[in-house]
């Protein structure tokens, strides 16, 4: 996972409360066999839509997300936020979060700032005024500025120190990896192993 | 090497613990502070097709290896059909899962049974046979019955696709410990009572919620008397019962059936290996966070009615009125399900006619498992216009059934014999229930539409299985002496 910082780009409004995992990605995506090319998934059937805020050209490439409350809650898809990373977002700002999507958001290196529902809406109007206008996270600072907007957000310690660090859930246990391998030095030569494959000493066949 | 080596040491001295908590100690890579979890090695890992791509995908885009490749092993079950093995799989989407299998199997060097090799078959009966699953060790898969590897006393659980890719990168789990639950089952069964019956009634005691956060450790005369075909059985259901795993402490019915397989230990290990294993038990006086009884001595065959494991009865008693019981979640349950099962309160099981018996899945699927089955329907007709499936729970199960004439048996009763595969437990390959059928099945799971949109299942025993696919209704093999009896 790479580090985070801070984050600079342009952001899409999502004027909409209780966005759930269904809504992000449809269950009928989740039949694909990769963890990329779920892109063309998100918000599948809002895209749709020409007029949908993703659909609208000044808002192509944009990097930052501003929900309304309630982001990400119901089924506990994983998908949700690979396609969000996919479709390049790096952070989504909303004033609460599903946990279970907050949980998933952190391991793929999603930054998800809780900010207060006011500012939410401050920051709503500010992008919605001037769609092109570059908005920068500051993760360090916990900090959302856009123009002469500086408004804080919000992230729980341990996530924050693993965006920072570009640690996900497997970098995190490999830095351990030294206790690992010694844990292995110590393992009994009987306990089992899968290769190399043993034949039995006499075999049919179907 | 010494019998119990540093990550086993024996804790004398030490309060009295029970297997459970003996075999998590004994996989500490490092102990977690502060209300972090601990890191838990993993010493085998089970894969199949459906929960493995997005993890072998993660690793390639972190350009990480398989840390271990020689505690991994693959097999294809889920998707697979369950006749016509040597054709291209007909459903695109399963296809692509096989093939994407094979792939990452490939590229990552890691060992795959496909469909066709005598060691495929379910993931959780393939473990075993190869004498893999063993006392004392982990294991995990990306699926929720692994707890039936818990049966040699193992600790053996589900995981997500997320920790899936977790141990394939680092043969470990971060993990917070699992509360323990005793399960005590005294007595003996009655010819006719099986295995399957008393998870049936565990979990319609304890409910399909009662086990969350537990691991469950089956003890007592009854389940000391159970063949390790028995104890998979129990095992695999506790996760019927919201359990994170099932247990039963090894013993000498444990030796026997793994001495000589394939990758179990041999010569001295052999001894080094036993004289651990013997030291797994629960010490005498040691606490669980809860514990249960059943008493075998008074169990009937026992069949569901419902939407869920926990919804069943006696096969002797009538369909339970919702209206009866008394909490209101569980009443409205009830009701649903009896709607959905189309089932009237009142109405004898025994007088419930089934459309189909299915035999199979990794509850029971194993060689015993189909003897049972035959024992019964020997020399008899199946029930006309009852369609009874019979699915070895491996290539290698299915040859050994062969090599004992079970498949005559079977195709002379009227019955399909099948390849090995998860088969008609999931509604993900060919083999489903049409919408409104009705079945008779050794599964696990009898949630609506599992095993195909609208089908109705009722979960049995082997035994029941065959009495029923005689009979044509809910029947268990006291049904048959009735008859025989001339009444
Ligand atoms: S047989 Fe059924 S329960 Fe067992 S692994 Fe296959 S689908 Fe899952």
């Amino acid at each position: 996972m790479e580090k985070v910082t801070t984050v600079t780009g342009t952001a899409a409004p999502l004027r909409r409360s209780n966005v759930d995992t269904d809504q992000i990605i449809p269950a009928v995506f989740l039949k694909r066999v990769t963890k990329t090319g779920f892109d063309d998934a998100l918000f599948y059937a809002w895209r749709q839509d020409p007029d949908f805020v993703l659909n609208r050209p000044e808002h192509q490439g944009v990097k930052v997300l501003i929900a309304g409350p309630d982001f990400g809650t119901g089924s506990s898809r994983e998908h949700a936020v690979w396609a969000l990373r996919d479709f390049g977002f790096d952070v989504v700002i909303s004033s609460r979060f599903g946990d279970i999507f907050r949980g998933n958001s952190g391991k793929q290196g999603l930054l998800a700032a809780q900010v207060a529902y006011e500012d939410v809406e401050r920051l709503w109007e500010v992008v919605e005024a001037d769609p092109g206008i570059e908005v920068t996270v500051d993760l360090v600072e916990r900090t959302v500025t856009v123009g002469s907007l500086k408004v804080p957000f919000e992230i729980d310690d341990y996530t924050r120190w693993r965006l920072l660090e570009g640690l996900d859930d497997i970098g995190l246990t490999l830095r351990d990896e030294a206790a690992i391998a010694e844990f292995e030095s110590h393992r009994e030569s009987w306990r089992p192993k899968t290769l190399p494959i043993r034949e039995p000493a006499e075999s049919g066949s179907l | 090497m010494n019998a119990a080596p540093t990550n086993n040491a024996v804790a004398t001295g030490d309060a009295p613990r029970t297997l459970a908590e003996k075999v998590w100690n004994a996989h500490l890579v490092k102990q977690g502070e502060d209300g972090t979890p601990d890191l838990i090695y993993i010493d085998l890992h089970l894969v199949h097709e459906v929960t493995s791509p997005q993890a072998f995908d993660g690793l390639r885009m972190a350009g990480r290896p398989v840390r271990r490749p020689d505690l991994t092993i693959a097999t294809e079950d889920h998707n697979t059909p369950t006749l016509d093995i040597d054709k291209p799989i007909a459903d695109l989407t399963s296809r692509t899962q096989i093939e994407t299998l094979r792939r990452n199997a490939a590229e990552f060097g890691i060992r795959l049974h496909s469909l066709g090799d005598k060691e495929q078959g379910i993931v959780h009966v393939v473990g075993p046979q190869l004498g893999l699953t063993q006392p004392g060790i982990t294991v995990v898969c990306g699926d929720s019955h692994t707890s039936t590897h818990g049966a040699f006393g193992a600790m053996a659980f589900g995981i997500g696709t997320s920790e899936v890719e977790h141990v394939l990168a680092t043969q470990t789990l971060p993990l917070k410990p699992f509360k323990t639950m005793a399960i005590n089952v005294e007595g003996t069964l009655r010819p006719g009572v099986t295995a399957k019956d008393i998870i049936l009634a565990v979990i319609a005691k304890i409910g399909t919620g009662g086990g969350q956060g537990y691991v469950l450790e089956y003890r007592g005369s009854a389940i000391r008397a159970l063949s390790m075909d028995g104890r998979m059985t129990i095992c695999n259901m506790s996760i019927e019962a919201g359990a994170r795993a099932g247990m039963v402490a090894p013993d000498a019915t444990t030796y026997a059936y793994l001495e000589g397989r394939d990758h179990a230990p041999s010569g001295a290990d052999w001894d080094d290996a036993v004289a651990y294993w013997e030291t797994l038990a629960t010490d005498e006086g040691a606490q669980f966070d809860a514990e249960v009884s059943i008493d075998a001595d008074t169990l009937e065959p026992f069949v569901t009615w419902g939407t869920n494991p926990g919804q069943g009865v006696s096969l002797s008693e009538t369909v339970p009125d919702p209206a009866s019981i008394d909490d209101q979640h569980e009443r409205a349950a009830a009701e649903r399900a009896l709607e959905y099962m189309a089932l009237e309160p009142g109405t004898p099981l025994k007088e419930i006619a089934v459309d189909a018996v299915f035999m199979g899945s990794c509850t029971n699927s194993r060689i015993e498992d189909l003897r049972a089955f035959a024992s019964i329907i020997k020399g008899k007709q199946k029930a006309e216009g009852v369609r009874v499936m019979v699915v070895p729970g491996s290539a290698r199960v299915r040859l050994e059934a062969e090599a004992e004439g079970l498949d005559k048996v079977f195709t002379d009763f009227g019955a399909e014999w099948r390849f090995a595969g998860c088969s008609m437990c999931l509604g993900m390959n060919p083999d489903q229930l049409a919408p409104g059928e009705r079945c008779a099945s050794t599964s696990n799971r009898n949630f609506e539409g599992r095993q195909g949109k609208g089908g109705r299942t009722h979960l049995v025993s082997p035994l029941v299985a065959a009495a029923t696919a005689i009979r044509g209704t809910l029947s268990s093999p006291w049904d048959l002496q009735t008859e025989g009896e001339g009444n």
